[in-house]
């Protein structure tokens, strides 16, 4: 109830919608990743999913972040109840603590996940460098789509640093799926992905 | 309540018109679908069920009175104004001069119409409007394109709070012999250039050959610049009862406002064209952005306001 209202008020404030350019709006496990450049972009991105969509699809968030404030607290334990990682742990990649692992049980548990590969908002234009995370994703579980998403001109309606919004109007372009090659590097992966949302740019 | 029997003919006459356009829409639907294809017939009919909700909104607003007037085209400005932000490139150091120009600025060019202060009304946004934005952005620090980013947003706060913001103004004019009637006025403004809009598109779709402008705007013909121009005169010049105008002069005053409308229609286009967008945005079906709807309004609103002031208003108290 106090989700779907808090949508609605995110919906509006940035004029966001959903446009599904190369990948149809499907009820089916996926892994978005997006480029992170405001601090609205993980709650506009779960907003604009249809709600039946929404409900099956958590945002992978930093722990530090989401538990920093009473008002994000708030929104991340009443509304979207997001998986919170450490960033500062250090544990093995066989810990069940680990990252990579805890996405993981999450996906087996069914649920369809968000994830900024960047690591944290980047305040210059394009994408900064991906973290590794999203390759490990990719080889453990080659079922499930990995759909690139362009977030554009949140940043501009909060940038970093800013408390005051501006009245601009965002989108969140959905793009074709990736996959991954039979023995792709790392680095080849990731640039891949990278330019999958730049490539979003311009539709 | 509305007791002036001019402006229930006027609000009438609008619904009329859109029962008409309605019912015609639907015995052409075939011609059209035949003739021009589905997608022309489906936005035909979105464009007339958008002037349906335009409409009402505008009537709803006049039996609201001068404030429920004013509130509705501050809403519309706001609505264009941030359309051509989001399209224009403004870099992060510009982030609080835009919240100004959102919250503060705009809201008080409205607010000026509503306390009559003329003489600040009309230069606050030319002068104060223009130095408060390079004033805000200058202390970030950041001279990447700043003459661009900065003209660019005040270029925005002409065209979408400046000009807009002179078609409430109307209602406060003094003009002779006509106490109380100024809103009538304003919807001659409307009815005319949008009219000018509509026959344009019309005589254009019809009978347009000869291209004005095609790299700005492919639809844009000397046929449907004339044509539409001629039946929007005709219509004025009908209207004239509704005004403080004679016949010939409302007849002349429609022409300024289709002439003036058809230039604010292109050069909004051709803003478009740079930045590589079709519409503003999706807000009004079959129409586009609120900013491809008020084009023309834009640049006419002005020069209509100034003939109706200098012309009718012998005290210009406003």
């Amino acid at each position: 109830m106090i989700g779907e209202m808090l949508c609605s008020i995110v919906k509006f404030i940035s004029g966001a919608h959903a446009r599904w350019v190369d990948c149809p709006c499907e009820d089916k496990q996926r892994i978005y990743f997006a480029n992170h450049s405001s601090h609205l972009d993980a709650f506009v991105l779960w907003a604009v999913l249809p709600s039946e969509i929404r409900q099956k699809t958590k945002v992978v968030g930093a722990k530090d972040y989401w538990e920093k404030t009473g008002l994000r607290r708030f929104i991340s334990l009443k509304v979207y109840n997001p998986l919170l990682i450490d960033r500062n742990q250090n544990v093995t990649p066989e810990d069940p603590r680990h990252p990579i692992n805890q996405i993981l049980k999450v996906l087996e548990d069914a649920y369809s996940i968000i994830i900024f590969p960047e690591g944290t908002r980047n305040a210059e234009e394009g994408v900064k460098p991906f973290k590794s995370g999203i390759y490990y994703l990719a080889l453990k579980k080659p079922d499930i789509e990995l759909i690139p998403v362009y977030l554009e001109n949140l940043n501009r309606i909060l940038p970093k640093g800013e408390i005051l919004f501006v009245p601009i109007i965002g989108s969140v372009v959905f793009g074709s799926p990736i996959k991954i090659y039979p023995g792709e590097s790392k680095e080849g992966f990731l640039k891949r992905a990278e330019e999958a949302i730049l490539s979003l740019e311009e539709k | 309540m509305i007791t002036d029997q001019e402006l229930q003919a006027c609000i009438l006459m609008i619904y009329g018109l859109l029962a008409a356009a309605t019912i015609i829409s639907f015995f052409l639907e075939k011609t059209i679908i035949a003739k021009r294809g589905m997608q022309t017939f489906i936005n035909i009919r979105q464009r007339i069920n958008s002037w349906w909700v335009m409409m009402t909104v505008l009537v709803v607003a006049i039996f609201l009175g001068k404030i429920g007037t004013i509130i509705l085209f501050a809403l519309i400005s706001f609505l264009a104004l941030r359309e051509y932000i989001t399209m224009t490139p403004t870099r992060p150091a510009d982030h609080r001069a835009l919240f100004w120009v959102f919250f503060i600025l705009l809201p008080y060019q409205y607010l000026l119409i509503g306390l009559q202060w003329y003489g600040m009304f009309s230069i606050f946004i030319p002068v104060y409007a223009f130095l408060i934005v390079p004033m805000r952005s200058v202390l970030k620090d950041d001279f990447d394109r700043f003459l661009e980013r900065t003209a660019k947003i005040q270029w925005g706060m002409m065209v979408c709070v400046y000009f807009i913001s002179h078609i409430p103004a109307l209602l406060y004019l003094e003009v002779d012999n006509f106490q109380g009637s100024n809103v009538k006025l304003l919807l001659f403004l409307i009815l005319v250039s949008q009219m000018n809009d509509v026959f344009q598109y019309m005589v254009g779709k019809t009978s347009g050959k000869t291209k004005i402008a095609p790299a700005i705007s492919p639809n844009k013909t000397v046929e449907g610049f004339v044509g539409g121009m001629i039946l929007a005169v005709l219509f004025g010049s009908m209207l004239w009862w509704a005004t403080p105008f004679t016949k010939f002069q409302a007849a002349v005053i429609s022409a300024a406002i289709c002439l003036v409308g058809f230039f604010g229609d292109l050069t909004m286009s051709a803003i478009k064209r740079d930045r590589g967008v079709k519409d503003y945005s999706n807000l009004i079906r079959g129409h586009g952005g609120m900013l491809d709807r008020i084009d023309s309004l834009c640049f006419a609103a002005p020069v209509y306001f100034h003939i109706v002031r200098y012309y009718f208003s012998s005290t210009q108290n406003f």
